[in-house]
């Protein structure tokens, strides 16, 4: 389960990012995180990574305290939480594999796993024939697989997405959604901040709505409500 | 390589660096050669008064070698004097004659002393004055003792400052193989930022820049240590009409390992030191 107490986060003196956020997520739970661009949702996931640090408030991951972790003991969070962003944030330098195998390296992982896990990743996100590609040769789409395959690879409990059909058109974002969905249906938890209307209200998902940094609305089986 | 234009130009910079460092070694060896030639020059002469027993200097010369400041004492006896006087006036016949009609020897026998340190050459001398000697007819130091002092300050005066320049140079040499390897590393920075977020501790994220920086040390290292083949080369005969006394070029070839060693340590140092600083703030995520 995921707890944000009482969270505000002030980048600037003058403005809440986020302002006493109290959240309860779920295991296996697939939430979305809606609101106009600003509100906040990115912040909440960088939080949740402890990219950022809040300014008051905790976070807890199965009650272990992230917002109390030092920097060394952050990648023990981040291989439990896999994450997924709007521009991938591939290794331009790496395949398909190696940017997938690499998050399995950084975990410490055994070569043999990584044989074994690497192409099972990629073929659940349909992605196997493309193993040998660099990113400069794949479409937005097939990106965002790839980004997937490295978010679920390490086997997470969360994956987080912060707008991760944000570059993609209409139809390949319905095909990363359901990629999600699939993944959440085999047990993980997904969160997923997007200001896309209609695949929100496709999912009949929880849907918690942001406003100015605020928790406005958090209802079981919402709609995008602007 | 991750990154094949910005390794070779972290490489030349560390090349160069390396140079620097090793051509002011050198420089510092063939100052301390120079030095070495000038100190070894200056001495204190003792004149015993003729016919003084050989064993009563040799006395004196054993009490001498036994002080701390004292690194040689050389004895020129009364007959050994003579020869070299003779010697250097054999071209003067009055001179020659008029020792022929003496029966007895008039030059003095001689102790040379050198100091391990010539600003210790007063201490030697006042200690000879103070034992009042009967047999010592004279100490000569007192009589150069401006010119040795003021040589000896001067010889200090630029063993110091040489050392600053030598070290200031050192500093901005390093200062800019340090910035050069910071500017690769920024350009990883989003790279860093990824293993970061995906979860890869500080130790696997630093370990392919520490391994870059220990083979940026060692290429440019090896590099410079070749470089200084041809250089000195060309140079050494030309430094050898201002310092006679030593052959750079000979020099460095008996050396060469010292001075790879030299250079390729300080090359990974610098390249591991560098690299880990520079690594270090953007793991701060
Ligand atoms: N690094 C930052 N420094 C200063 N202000 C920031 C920073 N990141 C976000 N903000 C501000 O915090 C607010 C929330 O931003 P964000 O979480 O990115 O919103 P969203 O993802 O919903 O668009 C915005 O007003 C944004 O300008
Ligand atoms: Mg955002």
């Amino acid at each position: 389960m995921i707890v944000f107490d009482n969270i505000s986060k002030i980048y600037t003196p003058t403005q809440f990012a986020l302002k006493n956020v109290n959240l309860r997520i779920l295991p296996k739970e697939f939430v979305s995180v809606v609101g106009a661009s600003g509100a906040g949702k990115s912040t909440l996931l960088k939080l949740l990574i402890a990219e950022e640090k809040p300014t008051e408030g905790k976070i807890f991951l199965d009650g272990l305290e992230v917002t109390s972790l030092g920097y060394g003991e952050l990648p023990k969070v981040r291989r439990r939480i896999g994450t997924v962003f709007q521009d991938y944030k591939l290794l331009p330098n790496k395949t398909a594999f190696e940017n997938v195998a690499f998050a399995m390296e950084a975990a410490g992982a055994k070569d043999s796993d990584i044989r074994e896990d690497v192409p099972e990743a990629l073929g659940l996100v349909g992605l196997l024939d493309k193993a040998d590609n660099f990113p400069h040769e794949l479409s937005g789409g097939e990106k965002q697989r790839v980004a997937i395959a490295r978010a679920l690879v390490n086997r997470p409990e969360v994956i987080m997405a912060d707008e991760p059909t944000g570059s993609l058109d209409p139809i390949t974002s319905i095909d990363i959604i359901k990629l999600l969905l699939k993944i959440n249906e085999l047990g993980t938890t997904i969160i997923l901040a997007t200001h896309n209307k209609e695949v929100v209200d496709e999912l009949g998902r929880r849907v918690i709505t942001m406003e100015k940094g605020e928790v406005v609305r958090d209802e079981e089986k919402g709609k995008y409500v602007i | 390589m991750r990154n094949g234009w910005l390794s070779t130009a972290t490489i030349l910079v560390m090349t160069l660096t390396l140079f620097v460092i090793g051509g002011l070694i050198l420089m510092g060896v063939a100052a301390q050669v120079v030095l070495g030639d000038l100190e070894g020059k200056i001495d204190i002469a003792v004149y015993f008064y003729p016919n003084s027993s050989e064993s009563d200097i040799m006395n004196i010369k054993n009490s001498l070698e036994a002080l701390s400041d004292v690194k040689e004492v050389s004895y020129i006896s009364q007959d050994a004097v003579l020869a070299e006087f003779k010697d250097r006036h054999k071209n003067d016949a009055t001179i020659i004659n008029a020792l022929g009609e003496l029966d007895q020897n008039p030059l003095e026998a001689t102790l040379n002393i050198k100091a391990k340190d010539p600003t210790k050459l007063q201490d030697v001398a006042d200690y000879l004055q103070n034992k009042k000697y009967p047999i010592v007819d004279k100490i000569n130091y007192y009589e150069n003792q401006v010119v040795i002092d003021r040589l000896s300050g001067i010889l200090a005066g630029v063993r110091n400052s040489g050392l600053a320049v030598i070290f200031v140079l050192a500093a901005i040499a390093m200062l800019v193989a340090f910035n050069t390897i910071r500017i690769a590393i920024w350009s990883a920075r989003e790279e860093i930022n990824i293993m970061r977020l995906v979860g890869a501790s500080s130790w696997f994220i630093r370990g392919p820049f520490l391994f870059e920086g220990v083979m940026h040390g060692i290429a440019s290292g090896g590099l410079a240590a070749i470089l200084f083949y041809p250089v000195l080369w060309v140079v050494s005969p030309k430094l050898l009409v201002v310092i006679p006394s030593i052959d750079m070029h000979v020099y460095y070839q008996q050396h060469l390992l010292q001075f790879g060693g030299i250079l390729i340590g300080v090359g990974v140092v610098l390249g591991v030191f560098s690299s880990f600083i520079a690594v270090h703030r953007y793991l701060r995520v």
